[in-house]
C-alpha cells in the first residue's frame, strides 16, 4: 500500500514537471495568435494577455500596408517547394550511385563530400553573393535554391537507406533487361518513401524557416520570402503596429503548423533521422 | 554498350546531377573565398593584400569581443540545454507517465517556427512594457530594462534559443533511451542498484554518443547563431550580444569589405573544426 501511495506521488510530480514545460513551449504561440487580433496597446497591456481582441481585421490591412505579405507568402512556398523536389531528385540519384556501384575513388568522393557539411554555408555567403552577381542571379529566387543544394545531409541520408536495399532485385531485373534509370526510378525509389518523406519535410521546413541567404541575395520587397520580409517590419526604424506584426508571425508559422498536422508522425521521425548526420 | 562499360559509367551518371552542383555551389566558393580572404574585392576583381586581413581581425578589439560573446552565449546555452533534454526525455520515457504522444508533441512544437519569428514573438514579450515584465511586476519584483543590460540581453538570447531547440534535442534522446533494453535496469536492480545509480552507470554511458551527437550541432549551432541577436538585441547593448556571425554579416554586407569577412569566415570554420575534434576526442570511449 505505501508502495503504490509513493509511485502515484511520483507519477504526479512527473505530470506537473512536464505540465509546466508543455505550457511554457505553447504559451508564446499563444500569445502570439491572441496578440494578432489586439491593437498596439493592447499588445502590452497584461489585461489582455488571455483575451481575444476585435483588431484582427484592421491589423490585416495594416500589415497589407507595409508588406505584400501575400507574395512574400508564395515567394516562400515557391523556393521552399522547388528546393525540396529537387533535394529529393539529386541526392536520391545520388545516394544510388553512392549505394550500388563499385567504382575507383568512390569512398574518397563521399568522405570529401561529407568533410564539407563541417563549411556552414553562411560562410560561403561571399563568394556565392559575388558568384549569383556575376551570373546575374542576384534578387532571384534561384539564387536561394541553388545554393542550398550541395548540401550532403540528403546524399548521405539516401545512401544509408538505399545500402539495405537488396541488391540481387536490381541485378534480376537487368538480366531481365531493364536499364539503370529504369531499375532505379521503378524498382528503388519507389521502396524508399520512409527515407524520401523524412527528407523531403527536413528539407521544406528548413528552407521555409531560411533567413540568412535570402537576406543577402534579395532585395525586392515583392521577392522577399516571409523571414526576410517580417525582419523587414521588426527593424527598430520601422513604425508598425506590434498587432499587425504577430499577425504576420501568424501567417509564417501556420503553414508549417498545417503540414506538421498532416505529416505529424513522419514528421518527429524525420527529425530523428534528420539528427542522425555524419 | 558492353556490361562492364555500362556499369562504370552508370554510377557517375547518378552522382553527376548533385556533383555538378557541389563543384559550382560549394567546392568553387570555398576557393574563390580562400583566395579572397588575403586580398580585396573592388570593381569585380581580386587584388592580394597578403595576410592583411587576418592581421586587420586579430587587432580588432570588436572582433574578440564578438568571439567572446558567442562563446559566453554558448557556454551558459548548451550545457543548460543539453541538461534539461535529458531530464525531460527521461521524464518522457518513464513507465509512470501516460499521453506521451501528446507530451511528446507539445515539447517539439517550437522546432517548427522559423528564427525570425520567434525572435521577433520573443522581442515582444521581453519588451519594457512586455508579458514578462508585467509578470514579474505582478509578482512584486522589480521589471527589468532587458534591452539596455548586457547581462539580461545576454540572459534573454538564452531563454530564447533554450525554448526554440531543448524539444529538438529530447526528441533524439528520448529515441537513445528508447533503445536501452529494459533488462539492463533489471538486472542492476536485482543486483541492488538504486535509481541514482542506475542513471549514472547505465543511462549516461550508454547515451554517449547520443549526448555527444547532440552536443556537438548544438555548440555549432552557437558558433553560428546570427537571427537572435539580428532581430532580438541587434547586437546591443553597446555590442554585448554581437555574435560572431552578426559582426561578419555586418563586416561583409553592411560595409562590403568581403576580404574581411572571408577571412573571419574561415576563423569561425577553424573553431568550429576545433571544437568538433576537441569534443569527439573527449567524448571518445576510453578504452
Amino acid at each position: 500500500m505505501k508502495m503504490k501511495n509513493k509511485t502515484r506521488l511520483a507519477s504526479f510530480i512527473c505530470y506537473c514537471l512536464l505540465a509546466v514545460c508543455v505550457v511554457l513551449t505553447l504559451f508564446p504561440y499563444l500569445w502570439t495568435f491572441l496578440a494578432a487580433t489586439h491593437t498596439n496597446s493592447q499588445v502590452f497591456n497584461f489585461e489582455y494577455s488571455f483575451k481575444l481582441g476585435s483588431n484582427l481585421i484592421q491589423n490585416y490591412y495594416d500589415l497589407l500596408e507595409a508588406l505584400p505579405i501575400w507574395n512574400n507568402l508564395f515567394s516562400s512556398l515557391f523556393v521552399a517547394a522547388v528546393y525540396t523536389v529537387l533535394i529529393l531528385l539529386i541526392d536520391s540519384m545520388a545516394g544510388y550511385g553512392f549505394s550500388q556501384y563499385q567504382f575507383k575513388g568512390r569512398d574518397t568522393l563521399f568522405i570529401v563530400i561529407l568533410a564539407a557539411m563541417m563549411i556552414p554555408v553562411q560562410v560561403l555567403m561571399v563568394p556565392l553573393y559575388i558568384q549569383f552577381s556575376k551570373m546575374n542571379m542576384v534578387d532571384s529566387w534561384w539564387g536561394i535554391i541553388l545554393s542550398g543544394l550541395p548540401g550532403a545531409f540528403g546524399v548521405f541520408l539516401m545512401r544509408q537507406a538505399m545500402l539495405s536495399f537488396p541488391r540481387d532485385l536490381v541485378e534480376s531485373a537487368r538480366i531481365d533487361g531493364a536499364g539503370e534509370a529504369r531499375n532505379f526510378f521503378t524498382i528503388v525509389l519507389p521502396n524508399m518513401k520512409p527515407a524520401l518523406t523524412s527528407l523531403g519535410i527536413l528539407s521544406f521546413v528548413n528552407q521555409w524557416g531560411n533567413y540568412y541567404v535570402p537576406l543577402v541575395l534579395l532585395n525586392t520587397t515583392e521577392k522577399y520570402t516571409v523571414p526576410v520580409a517580417i525582419s523587414l517590419l521588426a527593424q527598430p526604424n520601422f513604425d508598425i503596429n506590434y498587432g499587425a506584426l504577430m499577425l504576420g508571425a501568424c501567417m509564417a508559422v501556420l503553414p508549417i503548423m498545417v503540414f506538421f498536422l498532416i505529416f505529424q508522425k513522419n514528421f518527429i521521425d524525420g527529425m530523428m533521422a534528420g539528427a542522425i548526420k555524419g | 554498350m558492353s556490361y562492364r562499360l555500362k556499369m562504370k559509367i552508370a554510377p557517375w551518371c547518378f552522382i553527376a546531377p548533385f556533383f555538378i552542383v557541389f563543384l559550382i555551389f560549394a567546392v568553387y566558393p570555398v576557393i574563390y573565398s580562400v583566395i579572397l580572404s588575403f586580398g580585396t574585392y573592388k570593381g569585380g576583381q581580386v587584388s592580394l593584400s597578403g595576410l592583411r586581413n587576418y592581421s586587420f581581425l586579430l587587432s580588432d578589439k570588436s572582433f574578440f569581443q564578438a568571439i567572446l560573446n558567442t562563446f559566453k552565449i554558448g557556454l551558459i546555452q548548451v550545457p543548460v540545454m543539453i541538461f534539461l533534454a535529458i531530464f525531460l526525455a527521461c521524464l518522457m520515457n518513464s513507465r509512470l507517465i501516460k499521453g506521451k504522444g501528446f507530451f511528446r508533441m507539445a515539447i517539439f512544437i517550437p522546432v517548427l517556427i522559423d528564427a525570425v519569428s520567434y525572435s521577433v514573438i520573443f522581442s515582444l514579450l521581453f519588451n519594457d512594457k512586455g508579458f514578462i515584465n508585467s509578470m514579474i511586476a505582478r509578482m512584486g519584483l522589480i521589471p527589468q530594462s532587458w534591452y539596455t543590460n548586457a547581462g539580461l540581453a545576454t540572459m534573454m538570447i538564452v531563454i530564447a534559443q533554450t525554448w526554440k531547440w531543448t524539444g529538438y534535442n529530447m526528441i533524439i534522446i528520448l529515441s537513445g533511451l528508447q533503445n536501452i533494453p529494459g533488462e539492463l535496469y533489471e538486472a542492476a536492480a536485482i543486483d541492488g542498484a538504486g535509481r541514482i545509480q542506475q542513471f549514472f552507470r547505465i543511462t549516461i554511458p550508454l547515451l554517449r554518443n547520443m549526448i555527444l551527437m547532440v552536443l556537438v550541432t548544438s555548440v555549432n549551432g552557437a558558433v553560428q547563431m546570427f537571427t537572435e541577436p539580428n532581430i532580438i538585441t541587434h547586437g546591443g547593448p553597446t555590442g554585448s550580444t554581437t555574435t560572431v556571425m552578426f559582426y561578419l554579416y555586418n563586416m561583409g554586407f553592411k560595409n562590403f569589405n568581403f576580404g574581411i569577412a572571408c577571412a573571419g569566415s574561415y576563423v569561425v570554420v577553424a573553431i568550429v573544426v576545433l571544437l568538433t575534434i576537441v569534443q569527439l576526442q573527449a567524448g571518445k570511449e576510453k578504452d
